[in-house]
């Protein structure tokens, strides 16, 4: 046998094995697709159906009117955009002041950004709900955005890439008369494209995901997020769970970080390997 | 190890990382060194009083069966999350990590279950799984000949189904990461040692696997963060820490002894008993990821 035709078996059986991976991981998609577009009766015909029906439509528009999910969409989107734009910004400012200036107390100020990876919500939940009732805040944008401001995951994103800039580069600015904040803005910023967007698809997917804190900090239904929906849809049921509509809503939900995901996939994607690589 | 490359200007750095540094006190620091006092007390019903008692909410936390349930089963289910995920994970990584075409294709095929939130993966689950009328227990009694499946009351069956759709809903992130570091093993390395005779199985085992370590180790991290934290809406929305209590993670049992029985020093002290757990796998990984680097100069 020629070395060849080994090698085109070895590569139809590598394709083989992951079209099936491909398939086995989207399967319960497909499923909640299928679900989706199917009538409450068809929804409970024994055997499952598995191919779709005409109702999507209308399940769509029992999830809109039933839970108003215009407003709560608006809410998810509203909050996970407010959130990825300014964890960005905090992190681009934090890690230029790391790279590119030396000063007192830097080292202990450094830990501290670190520490944040350490105390995720739960170990602080309590407190942290006292203090936004202590602001006012409970059931408003604020406690929705403001606690998460904080991001390790972008400080390390940039800091990493900062420190492999060629120090000509800050030294022919400066020499240029450039100020910091206009090299910061005119030159560092915009090389770091590829790290923001792959940022962005962390932190808007992070934000898009939250449950537990939405679930605590709002109290009115127009301050829910679209996470929230989807337990609202599921227990309102008093008997039997009408999986049409939820699957209706929970493909509603899917969509938006996907379409974030696929958009950017190509600098998230260069981003997580330029931080992998040291 | 790195120069000032704007001398003259003292104040600057600080003025730059004031709004991070100003979040972490107000919002992380402060709440958390709150939770430690809160710890000590205990409040009276609608919070009118508090009540120092030192450690007691610790002695009562350690010596309630309920919570060594918990215990057992933040154990199991991160155990399957992790491990489960995670090999998983690297095994489709190598496969995608080979000289195919359409790996771009595939790459995108493979990595989007990163996108599904935690909530979402759970009632999907939850709908496959729905006892009588799902897919799930409908495949398995044709092959069984009539078994019932009912996850809705069977504590083991909760628990892995609930692991399941964790585990599946991961598996897109970890891929990412797998595939990022197994680029960065050089191809002179594994060429050399199956020059030197090494089948490939021994090849990633002796190379590929230690260059991995990194990447594992942060994987594991943040796994287990996952596992611990953020599976909170899918447990929500598919059992409710049911049936029993086979399901009630650390952070659900937290979530109800916080915010259902207002138990605000008894969560606490929770709290912090998983803020000691996480640190200790924190340090371990931050050990070998330096270990690693000092290594690779």
């Amino acid at each position: 046998m020629s070395k060849m035709t080994r090698k085109t078996r070895h590569d139809i059986f590598i394709h083989a094995i992951l079209i099936l991976l491909v398939m086995v991981l989207a399967f319960p998609v497909y499923f909640a697709l299928i679900t989706s577009t199917l009538s409450f009766q068809e929804s409970y015909q024994y055997p499952p159906k598995l191919i779709p029906g005409k109702q999507f439509m209308s399940n769509f528009q029992e999830v809109w009117d039933r839970i108003n999910m215009g407003r709560l969409f608006f809410n998810s989107t509203f909050i996970s955009i407010i959130v990825a734009i300014v964890k960005t910004i905090l992190a681009l400012l934090a890690a230029f002041a790391y790279t590119h200036f030396k000063f007192r107390g830097q080292g202990l100020l450094f830990s501290m950004c670190m520490i944040t990876q350490m105390l995720p919500l739960p170990v602080r939940i309590v407190p942290t709900y006292q203090l936004m009732a202590s602001f006012n805040w409970i059931n408003s944008y604020y406690a929705l955005t403001v606690p998460f401001f904080a991001s390790t995951t972008g400080l390390l994103l940039f800091r990493q890439f900062y420190l492999t800039i060629p120090k000509d580069l800050p030294d022919a600015a400066r020499v240029d008369g450039a100020s910091p904040m206009r090299y910061f803005l005119q030159i560092l910023v915009p090389i770091s494209k590829t790290n923001i967007a792959a940022l962005f698809v962390i932190e808007f997917i992070f934000m898009w995901s939250q449950y537990l804190w939405p679930l605590i900090v709002t109290t009115t239904a127009e301050m829910r997020v679209v996470q929230i929906g989807i337990k609202m849809l599921l227990a309102s049921e008093q008997i039997a769970p009408e999986w049409n509509v939820v699957m209706a809503a929970t493909v509603i939900v899917m969509l938006p970080p996907l379409v974030v995901l696929m958009l950017l996939r190509k600098s998230f994607v260069q981003g997580i390997a330029m931080q992998t690589s040291k | 190890m790195q120069e000032d490359r704007f001398p003259g200007h003292k104040f600057l750095p600080y003025l730059l990382i004031a709004p991070s540094i100003a979040v972490i006190i107000v919002f992380l620091i402060g709440p958390f060194v709150q939770s430690i006092r809160e710890s000590l007390f205990v409040s009276t019903p609608f919070g009118t009083k508090t009540i120092y008692v030192g450690l007691r909410n610790y002695v009562r936390l350690f010596s309630s069966p309920d919570y060594r349930s918990s215990v057992i089963a933040t154990f199991k289910f991160s155990a399957f999350v992790i491990i489960g995920g995670l090999s998983i994970s690297l095994a489709i990584a190598q496969l995608l990590n080979q000289k195919i075409k359409g790996v771009g294709f595939y790459q995108v095929a493979l990595i989007w279950t990163y996108a599904i939130s935690p909530t979402v993966a759970g009632v999907i689950w939850a709908s496959m799984f729905a006892p009588a009328t799902g897919l799930i227990p409908y495949i398995v009694s044709k092959l069984s000949g009539g078994y019932t499946l009912n996850w809705m009351t069977n504590g083991n069956i909760a628990l892995f189904v609930v692991a399941t759709a964790a585990t599946w809903k991961m598996l897109g992130y970890n891929i990412i990461f797998f595939l990022a570091g197994l680029q960065n093993v050089p191809d002179e390395f594994l060429e050399a040692a199956q020059m030197d005779g090494a089948g490939s199985w021994k090849a990633f085992w002796r190379i590929t696997f230690p260059m991995l370590s990194p990447t594992t180790s942060f994987l594991l991290f943040v796994n287990m963060l996952y596992a611990f934290f953020q599976v909170f809406g899918l447990i929500d929305i598919m059992t409710r820490g049911g049936p029993g209590n086979a399901t009630e993670l650390l952070v659900y049992k937290l979530y109800r002894d916080g915010f259902i029985h207002l138990n605000t020093g008894f969560a606490s002290a929770q709290s912090l008993v998983i803020f000691l757990v996480i640190s200790v796998v924190a340090i371990i990984q931050l050990r070998i990821v330096t270990q690693k680097a000092i290594y690779s100069r």
